[in-house]
């Protein structure tokens, strides 16, 4: 389970350059993710500055 | 909306530092070219701690005034324990600058060149045919449009999103991205207003630091990177901010900014049929101290020479575009590399031995390991250390 606190998320797009599934994009609008690319690495969360992305990790 | 061609020589996608001095170089080398940004303000808001030495100063050529927040003659640097090491820059002084005005600078001086400079415009896929970069899927406003390149430039920075869609691997490693986060405050008590500050050690900042780069009129760029922390960068920042009050009991947040900084994983290969990645989207930074400015403009200007040679030969072959690769690794990869080996050891020392490299290095010296020189030196020191000879041999 992925999933975004969008009012903490700053738009910095820090989480798109280490996701290796190009499962998320920084838009204006904020962040998209694409959960049918997405293999809950939990990368993306590792690096988050902000502490805005929550993934339950898979196998 | 304001008419774009159809057709560019040239696509340059991301008016970061790296995409405008691609632009310019290549619009003023004759090119038809076109830079598309997706911020609906190019250079805001900022991702960066806006420090610059005087040699990126002059790389970027008479930076006017407007650019710059505060001149800076030193820098301070605390070991965990307090102790601190302080070293002044001389006549070599820094900058520290104000990226909204620079960056909207430096698109302006592409657009004076010649390049078709377009904000609030997105790339949103790359159009591949037989193998080359053919053109670009683009969205301004929620129109969708496809424009068509000889070559296309993914400066897109850290996301590096476009060069992926192209087919190429720069996806940064977790080990080498530093989690970055940051305050520009006002009214704070600093040290030294003309020197900027940086506080190591564990506690502080895990495989990082914690920076204050003075604005003026008592303002700075307080942040802190770190890298496989954890807890979430703005954790430890809120922490150090909170156990300082003497310097920052009266502040006040005037903007917040994080983002990712590459610092290592550099590339072998940069190119692909009509495809050059410059800047942070190819981790063009430096990877002790986070400075990607100088790096992007550097590169930038590379990449521009051999675009504008491999379009003007009608070959925009990978093969073509590969004296990039050569060239860049020559001028700045290898430098570059040394540092990320310093890196490596700095990250792995642990806070009795920073103490022990504060009491040792004069500044000067640490100023050469920063640009990858002298590290034999380094290696010196650490190797008495029993614990430390299998690491220190990686400086040797
Ligand atoms: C917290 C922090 C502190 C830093 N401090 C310093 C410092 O003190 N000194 C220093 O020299 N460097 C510093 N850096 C690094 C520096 O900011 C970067 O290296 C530099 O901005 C890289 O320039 P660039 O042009 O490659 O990328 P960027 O400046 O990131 O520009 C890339 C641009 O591409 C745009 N873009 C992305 N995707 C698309 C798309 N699909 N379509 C259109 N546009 C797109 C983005 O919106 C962005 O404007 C810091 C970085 C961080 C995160
Ligand atoms: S890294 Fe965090 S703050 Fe930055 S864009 Fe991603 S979710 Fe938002
Ligand atoms: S969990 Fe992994 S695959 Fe999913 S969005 Fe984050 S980095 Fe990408």
């Amino acid at each position: 389970m992925w999933e975004i606190d969008r009012k903490k998320c700053l738009r910095c797009g820090a989480c798109v350059g280490v996701c290796p599934k190009l499962a998320l994009e920084l838009k204006e609008s904020g962040i998209n993710h694409d959960e049918k690319l997405c293999i809950e690495c939990g990368l993306c969360k590792r690096i988050c500055p902000m502490g805005a992305i929550k993934v339950e990790e898979g196998m | 909306m304001i008419k774009m061609d159809n057709e560019y020589d040239v696509i340059v996608v991301g008016a970061g530092p790296a995409g405008s001095a691609v632009a310019e170089k290549c619009a003023l080398g004759g090119l038809k070219v076109l830079l598309l940004e997706k911020r609906q303000e190019i250079g805001s808001p900022k991702r960066c701690a806006e420090g610059i030495s005087v040699s990126t100063e002059k790389m970027f050529g008479d930076l006017p005034e407007k650019c710059v927040a505060k001149r800076i003659n030193g820098c301070i640097i605390y070991a965990p324990n307090k102790k601190n090491v302080v070293i002044e820059y001389g006549e070599h002084g820094g900058y520290v600058v104000e990226r909204k005005i620079l960056d909207k600078w430096l698109a302006t001086r592409a657009s004076i060149a010649g390049a078709h400079v377009r904000a609030k415009t997105e790339v949103t896929d790359v159009i591949k045919e037989q193998g080359f970069v053919k053109g670009v899927k683009a969205e301004s406003g929620g129109e969708r449009f496809e424009i068509r390149t000889k070559l296309l430039v993914a400066a897109d920075g850290m996301e590096s999103f476009v060069a992926r869609k192209a087919g190429m691997e720069t996806t940064n490693q977790l080990v080498n991205v530093d989690s970055g986060f940051q305050y520009e405050m006002a009214s704070l008590k600093l040290k030294d207003p003309d020197k900027i500050e940086i506080f190591m050690g564990s506690e502080v900042a895990p495989r990082g630091y914690v920076w204050i780069f003075p604005k003026g009129n008592n303002t700075a760029n307080v942040g802190i990177g770190i890298a496989m922390a954890e807890k979430p960068a703005k954790n430890y920042l809120d922490k150090f901010i909170e156990d300082n009050p003497d310097i920052f009991g009266d502040a006040g947040i005037l903007e917040v900014n994080s983002g990712g900084i590459p610092v290592g994983g550099f590339l072998k290969n940069m190119v692909d049929n009509g495809l050059v990645v410059v800047g942070d989207a190819a981790h063009q930074v430096n990877p002790i101290h986070g400075g990607g400015l100088k790096e992007a403009s550097m590169a930038g200007k590379i990449a521009g020479e051999i675009i504008i040679r491999a379009v003007k030969n009608g070959d925009v072959s990978k093969k073509a575009l590969s004296e990039y690769n050569q060239v860049w690794w020559k001028e700045r990869g290898h430098a570059l590399e040394r540092v990320q080996k310093l890196r490596e050891v700095v990250e792995k020392l642990n806070d009795d031995e920073l103490n022990m490299l504060a009491e040792n290095l004069s500044g000067k010296e640490i100023i050469e390991f920063t640009r990858g020189k002298k590290l034999l030196n380094l290696g010196k020191l650490l190797i008495k250390k029993p614990r430390l000879m299998k690491l220190a041999k990686k400086l040797f």
